[in-house]
């Protein structure tokens, strides 16, 4: 056996062994994730059980470095574990921003004291964080943001609101971008830091969204304390820690073009077959096989898109890639969710339709092509960065 | 394995690119056209093509060939893509070739060597109607004497006018037979059928066509399988050609952007036009992923390649669609012309994606494998 069939079978067994039966099998709504934190809520026990034996292997973050608590896991091992949790169809153990995001940026550029502090911390799901980036005035135009951290020597003051902050309400600490310097460019004054969300002077009010939902929240700092040494990089150069970072959200967003359910059983389980054993609505059909066909292909374009940047045979760019057609796409599989649907999936509140589960992720998928950087933002990173045309 | 090419690969692709470049650039097609070569094909090229190794990629060496891959042929059809170059490549390097490798050692020797140095032409005759529907095929082969007489159209034969064999599926009974008949056999009537492309492929009439008992490649009734297993790799071959002549396309256009002048400044400043190429962009790298996957896994032997050989036909056909017609709308009048090539890839592209499936086809397999 090479070592990667040794390890697939070792991992096969390891989750046979550890992954409950209660975390296994598609999620019922999106109520049920794990994101772990200070108020951590968990479905069963099994789901806390599940989050924290992944957590200790480090595999909640396959190929962060062990020393940082991840996995230590090469690229080639973390897709043999994927698709082990895939055959056993096992639920992730955990959500995380800090995962997701910001980790990766503290990687790259924080101290070996952040990484040490922080890291170990995200791996095992005990710190929840959440993202202040937009506010009301810089939406597409980000660098335009307008939180002010004044200098106080050891520590800043910050005063400001940030906006579409995902799940402020419920975080633990923030990754921040504020403006150190008012009188610099607005790409040069600005710096990237982290603080705990109980700090006094932080509040926050959950925006209510067409889905009903509230997974956004307006967030307020009013003479809120930050300490120096929370600063990740270099002082006035927080966009470069930013944009890194808006590279694994995107990433991150792209990839929910690639969840839930294949789209012809869903639509299976609603509409039945005719005696051909055809979904017995021929243009539906052909739509549905359309899209699975684009799942098909941009699961795979993921896949190459982490070959070729490990390979550095692409630039970091290409994430606008996967953010804009992973979004969109995943507006495209709710649309056809809805029509599959057909009217059981318009009941707002019963029970029969889980409280409307299917027409509020219709309605929350909008936001997709919006947040972390609009499809339009994204095709203007492409042709400027990617196939640098004239003026991008 | 990594979804890239690997150092050898992408040491081929520079050959092929290089070679092509070189010996077969677009100028190679517009002159066979315009001359109305009687072939449609440079035999000198093909020849060329069997020193280069290409002609014998997937040819094992034994045989005389590189003894490579899926993903190598795919990347001397994504080659010929790029150049629009006619060749018996898919006809005789894929389909036969790949045909021929799972017949009897006498019929290898006979013509796998000959292939691989680009000698012989070979043609898979399976397509009987306007689509490409191998279940549904009509054409007979009855028992007869010491072997079958067989009798049937078919129709978008590659390069069959100047085939020197034909491989013929046709039904027996119950199951499909593939038969490995000689151009010249009586009974056989091969008509050119010049393509909106300028590539060439043959309408052949069977009619009593006598053949002995070894013409039969394989199984008597159980040539379903190497036929679907040629039909596979040519799909994802075919597909490689798609994303060689979308790109190309895609390529010309962005640079058309970059150097078309109106109102003042070059074309490619309108954000209009800017998102339509970066659309175009991310719908070519999903596809290139899709492709590559495909032609990964029927060389891995995985399960289900077929389906990955669906997905990859049926996305690159839809993006080099795209592709090219926006490269003619982009390029505005001149890209009507005659002239300026994006025309040819349009063409060239309408062509590859008839061949062994469209995209509605393998969209069919998809939802039929999904159980819908």
């Amino acid at each position: 056996m090479t070592d990667l069939e040794t390890f697939r079978a070792e991992t096969r067994a390891w989750l046979e062994a550890n992954c409950p039966a209660e975390c296994r099998g598609p999620l019922d709504n999106d109520e049920d994730r794990v994101w772990g934190g200070r108020n951590a809520t968990f479905k069963t026990p099994a789901h806390k059980r599940w989050m924290e034996v992944m957590g200790e292997r480090g595999w909640t973050a396959p190929e962060w470095p062990t020393e940082y608590g991840g996995g230590g896991l090469t690229r080639e091992q973390a897709k043999v574990l994927g698709s082990e949790m895939r055959r056993i169809d096992a639920q992730s153990p955990l959500s995380s921003f800090g995962i997701w995001m910001l980790g990766p940026a503290l990687l790259q550029f924080g101290t070996e004291e952040q990484k040490k502090r922080f890291l170990p911390e995200i791996v095992r799901g005990e710190i929840r964080w959440c993202q202040g980036y937009s506010e009301p005035g810089a939406g597409s135009d980000l660098a335009g943001l307008q939180t002010r951290a004044e200098d106080r020597g050891d520590h800043w003051i910050v005063n400001g609101q940030k906006v579409w902050t995902s799940y402020a309400d419920q975080a633990d600490w923030i990754f921040c971008l504020v403006r150190t310097d008012p009188d610099a460019p607005k790409h040069l004054g600005i710096s990237f830091v982290l603080f705990d969300m109980a700090t006094p002077g932080v509040t926050t009010r959950p925006i209510t969204l067409i889905s009903g939902k509230s997974p956004f929240c307006e967030t307020f700092f009013d003479d809120v304390r930050v300490e120096k040494e929370n600063l990740v990089g270099t002082l006035n150069r927080g966009w470069d820690v930013a944009k890194a970072l808006l590279a694994h959200e995107r990433t991150m967003i792209g990839a929910m073009g690639d969840m839930g359910r294949p789209m012809g059983q869903v639509a299976v389980d609603s509409l039945g077959l005719d005696e051909t054993g055809r979904l017995d609505e021929p243009m539906l059909r052909a739509r549905i096989a359309e899209l699975e066909i684009d799942v098909a292909a941009f699961r795979l374009s993921m896949e190459r898109v982490g070959d070729q940047v490990k390979a550095r045979q692409v630039s970091p760019a290409i994430a606008s890639m996967l953010k804009y057609y992973g979004s969109e796409l995943n507006k495209r599989r709710h649309e056809l969710a809805m029509a599959a649907g057909g009217s059981d999936a318009l009941e707002w509140e019963s029970d029969r339709s889980r409280k409307g589960t299917a027409a509020r992720d219709w309605l929350r998928t909008k936001a997709n092509s919006i947040e972390g950087g609009t499809s339009e933002v994204q095709l203007n990173i492409i042709a400027k960065h990617l196939l640098q045309l004239p003026g991008a | 394995m990594p979804l890239i090419l690997t150092e050898e690969q992408t040491m081929l692709k520079d050959a092929a690119d290089g070679f092509l470049a070189e010996h077969a650039p677009i100028s190679h097609l517009r002159h066979l056209r315009d001359s109305k070569d009687a072939d449609g094909v440079s035999r000198d090229l093909w020849r060329a093509f069997g020193e280069m190794g290409f002609a014998g990629v997937i040819i094992p060496e034994e045989h005389g060939g590189s003894g490579l891959g899926a993903v190598e042929a795919g990347v001397v059809a994504e080659a010929l893509g790029r150049t629009l170059t006619p060749s018996p490549f898919f006809g005789s390097s894929v389909l036969a070739a790949r045909v021929l490798s799972d017949a009897a050692s006498a019929d290898q020797q006979a013509w796998l060597p000959r292939i691989a140095a680009g000698e012989a032409i070979l043609s898979l005759a399976v397509d009987e109607g306007p689509k490409h529907q191998p279940a549904r095929i009509t054409t007979t082969a009855e028992r007869s004497g010491n072997g079958f007489k067989l009798n049937g159209a078919k129709g978008f034969v590659l390069d069959g006018h100047i085939a020197d064999a034909l491989i013929v599926a046709a039904k027996t009974g119950a199951g499909t037979t593939l038969f490995l008949i000689d151009a010249r056999t009586s009974g056989v009537e091969i008509e050119r059928t010049v393509m909106v492309d300028a590539h060439n492929a043959a309408r052949v009439t069977l009619t009593d066509v006598q053949v002995d008992a070894d013409a039969v490649l394989g199984a008597v009734d159980g040539g379903e399988a190497a036929l679907e297993s040629a039909l596979n790799l040519g799909r994802a071959c075919v597909a490689a050609g798609l994303i060689g002549a979308g790109d190309q396309a895609f390529l010309s256009t962005v640079e058309y952007l970059r150097t078309r002048k109106q109102f003042g400044k070059a074309i490619g400043e309108f954000q209009a036009l800017q998102h339509r190429a970066a659309h175009l962009f991310t719908e070519l790298e999903i596809a290139k992923a899709a492709v590559l996957a495909a032609l990964q896994r029927i060389d891995a032997g995985t399960e289900k390649a077929d389906l990955a050989v669906s997905v990859a036909k049926a996305k690159a056909g839809r993006v080099a669609e795209l592709a090219v017609q926006e490269a003619v709308q982009m390029h505005g009048g001149v890209g009507m012309t005659d002239e300026y090539d994006v025309g040819l890839f349009m063409k060239r592209v309408r062509v590859l994606n008839e061949l062994l499936g469209d995209a509605g086809f393998h969209a069919e397999r998809i939802a039929r494998a999904g159980g819908y």
